[in-house]
């Protein structure tokens, strides 16, 4: 096969040969190409297949508006989708795939819907899947889903791997005062007026080379510049691309650290996502240049005439030989020359008549000619081109390539994403950044200036810009006005088709034709935002760079409106598309979120806890002997509590210091029953509620001396009631002398609960007087030593209806004090018990835990009126009787048994009357266990009336999600053990 | 990305803090009746413009903060700690 290559021309290495395969065949090209360029140069025309029709796409752009050439780069768990030939660098190895296409993108027999497109406009989909007239059969989202997944099979992008992604992201961040995106001649000579200026500065470069634009020049030398960027100290960051602009100056950035390289550093991650954060941006990001829709307008060998530039000055690439190039610009001329003097057979139309350009008639210009028609349908065979006075057919001139510029669109897209609008320029037919308060400039070509010296000039503009706006000058600038050709540029957006059924392509990506810009028009969706979505114009990776201004100016003709009247669709993050690889980082797997352990946790799994996660904390949740099922365990733990004793780390709980004089005071305040007469010594119960009367959150506190406190909370609750106490003190009650401190991480906890729970803690204990039931009876609360002279805290609070104590003492003595209490509660054939033998006992009993307390439960719907003080006013206490929560027909809290004992049920199972099961019932079960000590299966929840009203009524249990019904019976919550004679013992 | 300068730590990102509410509110008595509560749970302006609401430093200092700050754009006019001693010593340390 003829190489494209030619010698004497681009920046590329020609020492160094790169090995790559592109569908499944070997290829060469040089260090320094991208994989567009290596294709193009071993005279590759067909990269891709359209998203719809199938029709074979080539390499339009040489860039990161490409929106024909996107492959699959590797295989397997590194296969990824959708990268853009234009911007992927070759590297030795690499291995590419053309997608969207079967067998292949030569030869796909999908390329018959292109004869059938008619049936495939805008809309298409929509109005033939989700119902089927005349019938309407299947109308809805069943019949649309079913056909689905055959339409995303048909059309589409390539696949991903479905694998777990093998590399690793990070996360980084950086300040300065001022980051500038782009290294044209406008950011670099922002970039260095800054740094003279003495402001620390950041220059991004999504290329991997500095110069933007100026890498298509033949004479351009970047060695020099990044040379005096570098000794001024401005951190350059190449194939980095700042892909949004947030508030307050802060920059998200992406950057690609090992996709360029065959083998990479496992060591290194792939991609860096990058949070900066500036006191000023300077925007330079160029322009794009646009095509310009005519009839087959996208026949591989379409490109930009800026693209065959740079495939000629950067890469060595002569991209046709016969080349036509179509414009309305001057921006042109020069590559019209360099092409031909490279060898190439240029011929020019411009659709203007009237304009003078210099050349040296190395090439022929045919003033006010416009492209028509391209004939080929794998390659180029010849172009139809026509007077742009009258549209039709009047010579057909051969060729390889159609080179097109419709004009260039300043890169507004950072700016949008701030929500600034942009505003259309007439005279160079594209839409300028409007002025923003917020500390960003625009510079350069994305503020439509079209010559370098403009856009060096407003690169200086710019920094004193930011300079004033930072208060550090007060000197007066001026921006060069926009602009910067020769002659003015003539609109020029599409070329009509004469014939019926054009293929006239204003977004390459999606397959969107001026056609179905029409039909939308048609339609009644003539809002941009309505035309972007019913033909998808716009939406896809490319982000409509190339072809959204054609969209509007059709819609504008259609409406007989002006392009500003019609408006455009916001550009919104991320400029390119970022990997969501990137977006997580590290937050992967393990480190998807914190894990919190308890200082036990070790010793639990030693002695053979299995875990459970209760929020970020891994709790035990039961200790199997051999061969026990879970529920063999958790009965086995719950019987043996209620025989013996058991022990269970209860460390998560969370636990708040609470200092001052007027402590009292504030925990009369925020709990529901009175606290002002507990003693020192002794510990209570205690419900939060919050401002409108809900349940917050339950615990104790334990009165440790006049002024101290040690409350616990829920698990799920500690951080939240936290919080809370803090917002209180804080805003509210700035007047009480209280300090709150959290001690959760400080303190390790254990429940030791059992008949035989005393037993075993006088063997710990340095005193065993001091836990005597008179020295300390139920809710008594005791500082004292553990054996070996451990501090602890020892309180007599049982959860399991048990006699039981709860121990706490310094997190590092956590392994000793289970030594201990282990050693001595296997002397009375004691257990270990987790999370789910705590549940079984506390539903016997009904205690209520977060299942019961959802935010929406009052403290008498909890059946725990009696925590309501009527002598003293707390929070929650003016709204917990208001309207709804005082209707008498709420749900409260009850216990449920199968009628059935052999039977079981589960939670969130609906309860209802028995003729008449439906919708929400009349209740709901919250927690359900088998009750050891029954013997058959229990449940905790709600019902509306309580038990009264439901004490001898047969109810069912729904469970429609599990395919169960059952008959029930309500019950008192409290199954066992109703005065509490145990845990007084 | 939001940045809310601390009076305690210095500017930070806002992700450190959690948003509180309306820094308005005069929170009636405990004993106040069902109506006044009502009146200072549930009834919210919707501001277009600046606001004052309250922010609590929750991944830093703990403290809670009044911030002005614009709903429009997120420009923020000024950060004081919410209580009102500390707004003294903040203002004398200036």
């Amino acid at each position: 096969m003829k190489t494209r290559r030619i010698d004497n021309y681009g920046k590329i290495n020609r020492d160094k040969i790169l090995s790559f395969r592109w569908d499944k065949k070997n290829y060469k090209g040089f260090e320094g190409d991208t994989l567009a360029s290596a294709l193009l140069a071993n005279n590759i025309g067909i990269v891709g297949r359209s998203f719809k029709y199938h029709r074979p796409r080539g390499i339009f752009s040489s860039g990161v508006e490409e929106s024909g050439a996107l492959v699959t780069i590797g295989s397997k768990d590194r296969r990824d989708p959708n990268v853009r030939a234009t911007t992927q660098e070759l590297y030795n190895g690499l291995e590419a795939f053309g997608q969207n296409a079967f067998p292949n993108v030569n030869f796909d027999l999908a390329g018959i819907n292109n004869y059938l497109g008619r049936f495939f406009a805008a809309g298409f989909y929509y109005k033939t899947f989700m119902g089927i007239p005349p019938l309407e059969w299947g109308k809805g989202t069943a019949i649309w889903m079913f056909f689905e997944k055959f339409i995303r099979k048909a059309a589409g992008m390539g696949s991903a791997s479905g694998l777990p992604d093998p590399d690793t992201y990070e996360h980084a961040h950086d300040f300065c005062d001022l980051i500038v995106v782009g290294s044209g001649p406008a950011g670099v000579a922002a970039a260095i007026e800054a740094a003279e200026k003495k402001l620390d500065v950041i220059l991004v470069e999504q290329d991997s080379l500095i110069g933007g634009n100026q890498l298509a020049e033949n004479d351009f030398d970047n060695s020099q510049i990044k040379n005096q960027l570098e000794n001024l100290g401005i951190k350059i960051m190449t194939r980095t691309t700042a892909f949004g602009l947030y508030d307050n100056c802060v920059v998200g950035l992406l950057e690609r650290v090992t996709d360029h390289i065959s083998a990479p550093n496992v060591n290194i991650p792939r991609q860096r996502f990058w949070t900066i954060r500036a006191k000023h941006i300077i925007v330079g990001a160029g322009a794009i240049e646009r095509h310009i829709a005519f009839n087959n307008n996208d026949i591989p060998g379409v490109m930009t005439v800026n693209a065959s530039k740079h495939y000629l000055n950067r890469y060595g690439v002569l991209t046709g030989k016969r080349i036509v190039i179509a414009t309305n610009n001057d921006s042109v001329y020069e590559t019209a020359h360099q092409l031909s003097e490279a060898g190439a057979n240029v011929t020019v139309l411009d659709s203007r008549t009237n304009f003078e350009i210099e050349t040296n008639k190395s090439f022929e210009i045919r003033k006010g000619y416009v492209p028509y028609n391209i004939n080929g349908s794998k390659k180029i065979d010849s172009l139809d081109i026509s007077k742009s006075e009258t549209i039709n057919k009047s010579e057909t001139i051969n060729c390889d390539q159609v080179l097109l510029s419709g004009g260039w669109s300043p890169a507004v897209h950072l700016l949008s994403h701030r929500g600034v609008k942009p505003k259309w320029d007439y005279n160079n037919a594209c839409f300028l950044p409007s002025d923003t308060k917020e500390n960003i400039t625009m510079v350069g070509s994305s503020r439509g200036l079209w010559n370098k010296n403009d856009c060096i000039a407003s690169g200086i503009a710019g920094t004193t810009d930011a300079l004033n706006r930072l208060g550090i000058s007060k000197t007066n600038y001026f921006f060069p006005k926009p602009g910067g050709w020769k002659n003015p540029i003539q609109p020029l957006y599409e070329v009509k088709y004469k014939k019926s059924r054009s293929k006239s392509f204003v977004d390459y990506q999606h397959d969107v034709t001026t056609d179905d810009v029409r039909l939308a028009h048609r339609e009644g969706f003539i809002s941009v935002e309505h035309l972007k979505r019913y033909t998808t114009l716009g939406m896809a990776n490319d982000q409509g760079k190339m072809g959204n201004i054609i969209g509007l100016s059709l819609m504008a003709e259609l409406l007989n409106k002006e392009i500003p009247e019609v408006g455009t669709t916001v550009f919104r993050p991320p400029y390119t598309p970022v990997s969501i690889g990137a977006l997580s980082g590290r937050n992967v797997g393990k480190h998807f979120r914190p894990l919190r352990v308890t200082p036990m946790h070790q010793w639990n799994i030693d002695h053979g806890a299995k875990m459970i996660e209760v929020g970020l904390y891994q709790r035990p949740w039961y200790y199997p002997k051999e061969n026990e099922t879970l529920s063999d365990s958790y009965i086995r733990e719950a019987s043996t509590v209620r025989k013996t004793v058991g022990i269970c780390d209860v460390t998560s709980l969370g636990k708040i210091a609470i200092q001052g004089s007027d402590s009292t005071e504030f925990l009369n305040r925020i709990y529901s029953n009175g606290f002002s007469k507990l003693q020192v010594g002794k510990a209570r119960y205690g419900i939060m509620l919050r401002d409108d009367g809900i349940v917050m959150d339950d615990g104790t506190s334990w009165r440790l001396a006049e002024n101290e406190y040690f409350m616990t909370t829920s698990t799920g609750e500690a951080a939240k009631v936290m919080s809370w106490l803090e917002e209180l003190l804080q805003t509210r009650w700035t007047d009480l002398n209280v300090n709150v401190t959290s001690v959760s991480e400080q303190w390790a906890g254990v429940s030791v609960a059992g008949p035989k729970s005393r037993e075993v803690l006088n063997n710990c204990v340095d005193d065993y007087l001091v836990i005597t039931n008179n020295n300390l009876p139920f809710m008594g609360v005791t500082s004292t030593f553990l054996k070996g002279n451990i501090p602890c805290r020892i309180a007599r609070i049982s959860f399991s209806g048990e006699l039981a104590f709860e121990v706490y003492v310094k997190s590092d003595f956590a392994n000793t004090m289970m030594d201990l209490l282990w050693a001595n509660a296997k002397k009375y054939d004691g257990c270990l018990y987790g999370l789910e033998a705590l549940g079984a006992l506390r539903v016997e009993k009904g205690h209520v835990t977060a299942a019961e307390l959802d935010g929406r439960v009052t403290i008498d719907d909890a059946g725990l009126s009696k925590m309501a003080s009527t002598k003293k006013s707390y929070i929650g206490s003016a709204m917990r009787k208001r309207g709804v929560l005082k209707n008498n027909d709420r749900e409260i809290l009850v216990g449920f048994f199968p009628t059935n004992l052999k039977e079981t049920f589960n939670a969130g199972t609906i309860v209802c009357e028995k003729n008449n099961i439906k919708g929400q019932g009349i209740g709901r079960i919250t927690s359900v266990t088998y009750s050891p000590e029954l013997g058959h299966w229990i449940g905790l929840g709600f019902v509306k009336g309580g038990l009264d009203k439901w004490k001898d009524t047969n109810l069912v249990g729904a469970d429609p999600v599990r395919n169960k019904q059952m008959n029930l019976k309500v019950v008192s919550p409290h199954m066992i053990d109703p005065k509490g004679e145990r845990m007084y013992a | 990305m939001i940045r809310i300068n601390c009076p305690y730590c210095g500017e930070r990102d806002h992700s450190e803090f959690s948003y509180g509410g309306d820094a308005t509110i005069n929170y009636p008595s405990l004993d106040a009746s069902e109506k006044e509560w009502t009146e200072a749970i549930f009834f919210r302006k919707n501001i277009k413009g600046f606001q004052f609401e309250t922010w609590h430093h929750s991944n830093g200092c703990r403290m809670w903060l009044v911030v002005e700050r614009s709903t429009v754009t997120h420009e923020i006019k000024s950060v004081k700690p919410c209580h009102p001693d500390l707004q003294k010593v903040v203002e004398n340390n200036k």
